[in-house]
């Protein structure tokens, strides 16, 4: 009596629980369903430049090092937290790089690993103060931002470093190699096709699983259609990417990144400690969490992708400046914002930090190309964050 | 004819699925303390929020008459205009503002913007006088005990020239003393012509104060009582479930076995005053299968000595010694604790127990993640099954294991709680308060709960403010008063009385 019963659930029952469920998952389907919404209306405004294979490639380079950020963003966010240093110190593991690769002459597979081990000791540094000594994110996360934008200044004395190695340029604008030599980039629809056939099998266990512990499983018919959705629409990006130069190494980095952060955040002890502790941390610590640890972690998590998005940056404009990353910690945050992070924290998915982010990616590349300027998107990305925000109260309120 | 001072007809709120008042009448006589009872979820805050236009009208069917002239509030300004205020269960005061700024905030002494501190002041002293509450008006309010809070709140509703007073459980965080000023209050302010609504659980207290009652019942009125008539705490208990509760609580034949769990010699001083001692020796024994009560007033340390114990999670300079089945235990952490299979029900749900924003499912696992995952993953679909397992077993009135907490009522997110630390498969069980604002069918639940988990031959030590509670379901009695053990009352020694002297009783500072 003291272990769980197996319920003696009947079918019906546990259907009755698959309403709220359907509605949380329908606000995160509303989320895909508003990027869909400004893509479609890009392609008709821009005439279908939008989805061509070039500006699809250029698409995900451009914004490959916000979205990374943006995963380490959600989950600060989720903490209850905020980092504002992001920007700088992917600034700062970026002029690191480039003294160490261009200067120094150092082999740069080396100096990689190096440069994201420096950013997780920022991200320690940080997280020091603001999970041990308690001191405000705001606080703290504001003083890095200035302390390493500094000193990427002083590391570069004010000039740009440039070239880096061939091999350390894949990272920003490579793709991934090519087996033979058709019009048909092969290995980019063969890792569509595994990626997809991964996911409907995943799939197709967890039904046979939710049927041994007696829960129900949505109608065959559901998952058929899920299942030839996933592959059309993975084959169907696969595809435009295979026709011009194939999958771009910045692709693939995000993806891998996404699919594993998801995991940790849904389906892993850390994760679930990371969304007790931002939902109310006082009940997380009565509950045998260690909050504090915790709280140190997600920031050395942060400082790790923030020193990957400083070395994609640097990759990408082939040179080390001082000036990268200017307002990237601001993208971060409106990617998370917009994807469905809440400021009370405790709310919010990896999925949603990357939808988030790619309908800023799409505004700006979809603005650039009609030829607006800067301006006027900063202006209308401002109040799409704004709008993005009120929506998820408004919808919020109304649910209670 | 009786003169009413407001009267509802025919009230019916719909929310999308649920009907949470059916065709109320609810009839209000000036002068009067007028009662407003009902289990959770009957309807009782509907009513009020329709009331003071918290819901505007349109939003629901049929009319409300204040001195006889319909009303249509669109909003709590319009209603607080007419006279209708409502102090509810969180206070709503700024706590770094003084008395003064809080008494008159919303409502401001001043003259094209700039306040009048002078007549604030001489405004707020008079109206502190009414409400028997002897303080500087610059006190700051958080240098108040919630008791005299309270007296601020209504000091603040008489500045709105209230007619008619409305209190949502005003006496749920007060003590005895506090609980009897604020009722005795209440009459005194009838006496001068101010009609009140109380919202309250506590039966005796509606009994003590008011001169009528209004029972609802899953959104219905039952029936209106004259107190003056005769009525009995019994006869409203039986209107408000709907049923005869002959027992409020369980019978239960106790199997006590050998000593489980004891606390020995134990301090604890207050984290940030250095000196304050807030546990002074204290200790206690608790059995296999046996109900242990901790009795006292609010300060008497019971909730510190609990939480101490529990990994250290309160207080400094915390000594003594713990043992378990006679091993002794070193409990740094929480997570000591409940791997050592200690659980804590913590006294305040909302704060300290529950993520309000997850589901019920993630709630219920959350102490003991390790037991749904393998090298640190979690099998959802499991977790999901063992959620369900508690929906049932604990009856938890919930759609689904992937309801919000928030969502719940009282007593559902209670049973929720319970179900966190049974899934740890705790040995002790300390329950703070559990039930604490609780409706009386949902506390004869969680006692039955408590009373099995006791005969699965776990010690449980309860801790409440509510004698007849802890005289009912508990075998043995420790008293606290300032921080000390006052006294151990086994079952039968144990009476209202016994109990009351020794929680007043001020112990001797040195021994």
């Amino acid at each position: 009596m003291t272990v769980v019963d197996r319920p003696a659930t009947t079918p019906a029952s546990s259907g009755g629980s698959s309403g709220p469920r359907l509605r949380g998952n329908l606000r995160q389907y509303g989320m895909i369903a508003a990027l869909v919404v400004i893509v479609v209306l890009f392609e008709i405004l821009t005439d279908g430049i939008l989805l061509k294979p070039l500006n699809v490639t250029n698409l995900i380079m451009q914004n490959g090092y916000v979205l990374v950020l943006a995963i380490g963003m959600m989950l600060v966010i989720i903490n209850r937290e905020i980092d504002l240093s992001v920007g700088s110190v992917a600034a700062f593991v970026g002029a690191v790089t480039g003294v160490a690769i261009v200067n120094w002459g150092l082999p740069w597979p080396l100096v990689v690993v190096g440069a994201l081990v420096t950013g997780g000791l920022i991200g320690a540094f940080q997280g020091f103060w603001i999970a041990y000594a308690r001191i405000p994110a705001f606080i703290v996360t504001l003083g890095g931002m200035l302390l390493f934008r500094g000193l990427s200044m002083v590391v570069l004395q004010g000039q740009s470093i440039a070239p880096f190695p061939s091999g350390f340029r894949q990272l920003g604008s490579g793709f991934v190699p090519e087996i033979g030599a058709g019009d048909l980039h092969l290995v980019t629809m063969l890792l569509g096709l595994a990626g997809a056939a991964v996911i409907v099998w995943n799939d197709w266990r967890s039904r046979a699983r939710r049927r041994e512990y007696g829960l129900s499983v949505p109608a065959m018919q559901w998952f058929v259609l899920k299942a030839v959705a996933i592959v059309a629409v993975i084959g169907a990006f696969a595809w435009v990417l295979a026709v011009y130069q194939g999958l771009p190494i910045v692709g693939l980095v995000v993806i891998v990144l996404t699919a594993a952060y998801s995991f940790v955040t849904t389906s892993t002890v850390v994760g679930r400690h990371i969304y007790a502790v931002g939902g109310n941390e006082r009940a997380a610590a009565l509950s045998g969490i260690a909050t504090k640890k915790t709280k140190f972690w997600v920031f050395v998590n942060m400082g790790v992708l923030a020193a990957l998005a400083g070395l994609m940056f640097a990759a990408r404009l082939n040179a080390a400046t001082p000036k990268a990353g200017t307002n990237f910690e601001l993208d971060a945050i409106a990617a998370a914002f917009i994807g469905g992070a809440s400021a009370s924290g405790g709310v919010g998915s990896v999925v949603g930090a990357i939808v988030g982010g790619l309908v800023m990616g799409v505004m700006n590349n979809g603005m650039s190309l009609l030829g607006l300027g800067v301006d006027w998107q900063q202006a209308i990305k401002g109040g799409v964050l704004m709008l993005a925000v009120a929506f998820d109260v408004y919808n919020k309120n109304k649910s209670k | 004819m009786p003169d009413h001072i407001l009267r509802m007809r025919g009230i019916t709120k719909e929310f999308p699925g649920v009907r949470a008042l059916d065709d109320v009448n609810f009839d209000v006589e000036r002068g009067t303390v007028h009662a407003l009872v009902g289990e959770n979820g009957a309807g009782k805050s509907t009513l009020m929020k329709v009331l003071s236009g918290v819901y505007p009208h349109g939003s629901y069917e049929g009319e409300i008459l204040l001195d006889s002239r319909p009303c249509a509030f669109r909003g709590l300004r319009q209603s607080e205009a007419a006279g209708i205020v409502i102090i509810h269960q969180e206070l709503a005061l700024i706590p770094g503002m003084s008395i003064a700024e809080n008494v008159f905030l919303g409502n401001e002494r001043a003259r094209r913007g700039v306040i009048d501190w002078h007549a604030t002041s001489d405004e707020t002293v008079r109206l502190l006088e009414k409400v028997g509450l002897r303080e500087d008006p610059d006190t700051p309010v958080n240098a108040l005990g919630v008791g005299r809070q309270q007296l601020v709140e209504i000091a603040k509703a008489l500045a709105k020239d209230v007619k008619l007073l409305i209190l949502d459980e005003p006496t749920a965080a007060l003590n005895e003393t506090d609980s009897e000023n604020l009722l005795r209050l209440l009459r005194d302010l009838r006496d001068h012509g101010i009609t009140s609504i109380l919202i309250s659980h506590k039966l005796n207290e509606v009994m003590a104060v008011a001169d009528a009652i209004t029972i609802l019942r899953d959104g219905r009125t039952i029936e209106t009582l004259e107190v003056a008539d005769g009525v009995d705490e019994d006869r409203v208990i039986r209107g408000m479930v709907g049923r005869d509760l002959d027992h409020r609580y369980p019978p239960r034949t106790p199997e006590i076995g050998d000593v489980l769990f004891e606390i020995e010699g134990w301090n604890v001083f207050h984290p940030t005053v250095p000196d304050r001692q807030v546990v002074r020796d204290a200790s206690l024994t608790v059995r296999r299968g046996e109900i242990v009560g901790i009795a006292g007033l609010m300060g008497a340390g019971r909730t510190e000595l609990a939480m101490s114990v529990f990994g250290r999670s309160y207080g400094a300079r915390i000594s003594g010694t713990l043992r378990k089945d006679g091993r002794e235990l070193h409990l740094a952490t929480v997570g000591d604790a409940i791997a050592a299979g200690l659980a804590y029900v913590t006294e305040d749900r909302k704060e300290l127990g529950l993520l309000l924003e997850e589901d019920i499912r993630r709630n219920v696992t959350l102490a003991n993640l390790h037991r749904v995952s393998r090298r640190s993953v979690i099998d959802l679909h499991r977790e999901v099954a063992d959620a369900e397992g508690f929906l049932h077993r604990l009856r938890i009135k919930a759609p689904g294991v992937f309801t919000k907490t928030g969502n719940l009522s009282g007593g559902n997110q209670q049973k929720v709680v319970l179900s966190k630390w049974m899934y740890t498969n705790p040995d002790v069980l300390i329950l703070d308060e559990p039930t604490r604002g609780i409706d009386v069918g949902a506390k004869y639940e969680i006692y039955t709960i408590v009373q099995r988990l006791a005969a699965e031959g776990k010690g449980v030590l309860l801790i409440s403010s509510e004698l007849p509670e802890l005289l009912g379901m508990c075998d043995r009695i420790y008293v606290m008063s300032q921080g000390r053990i006052t006294g151990e009352l086994g079952r039968r020694e144990a009476t209202q009385e016994a109990v009351m002297r020794l929680m007043t009783n001020t112990p001797a500072v040195a021994r």
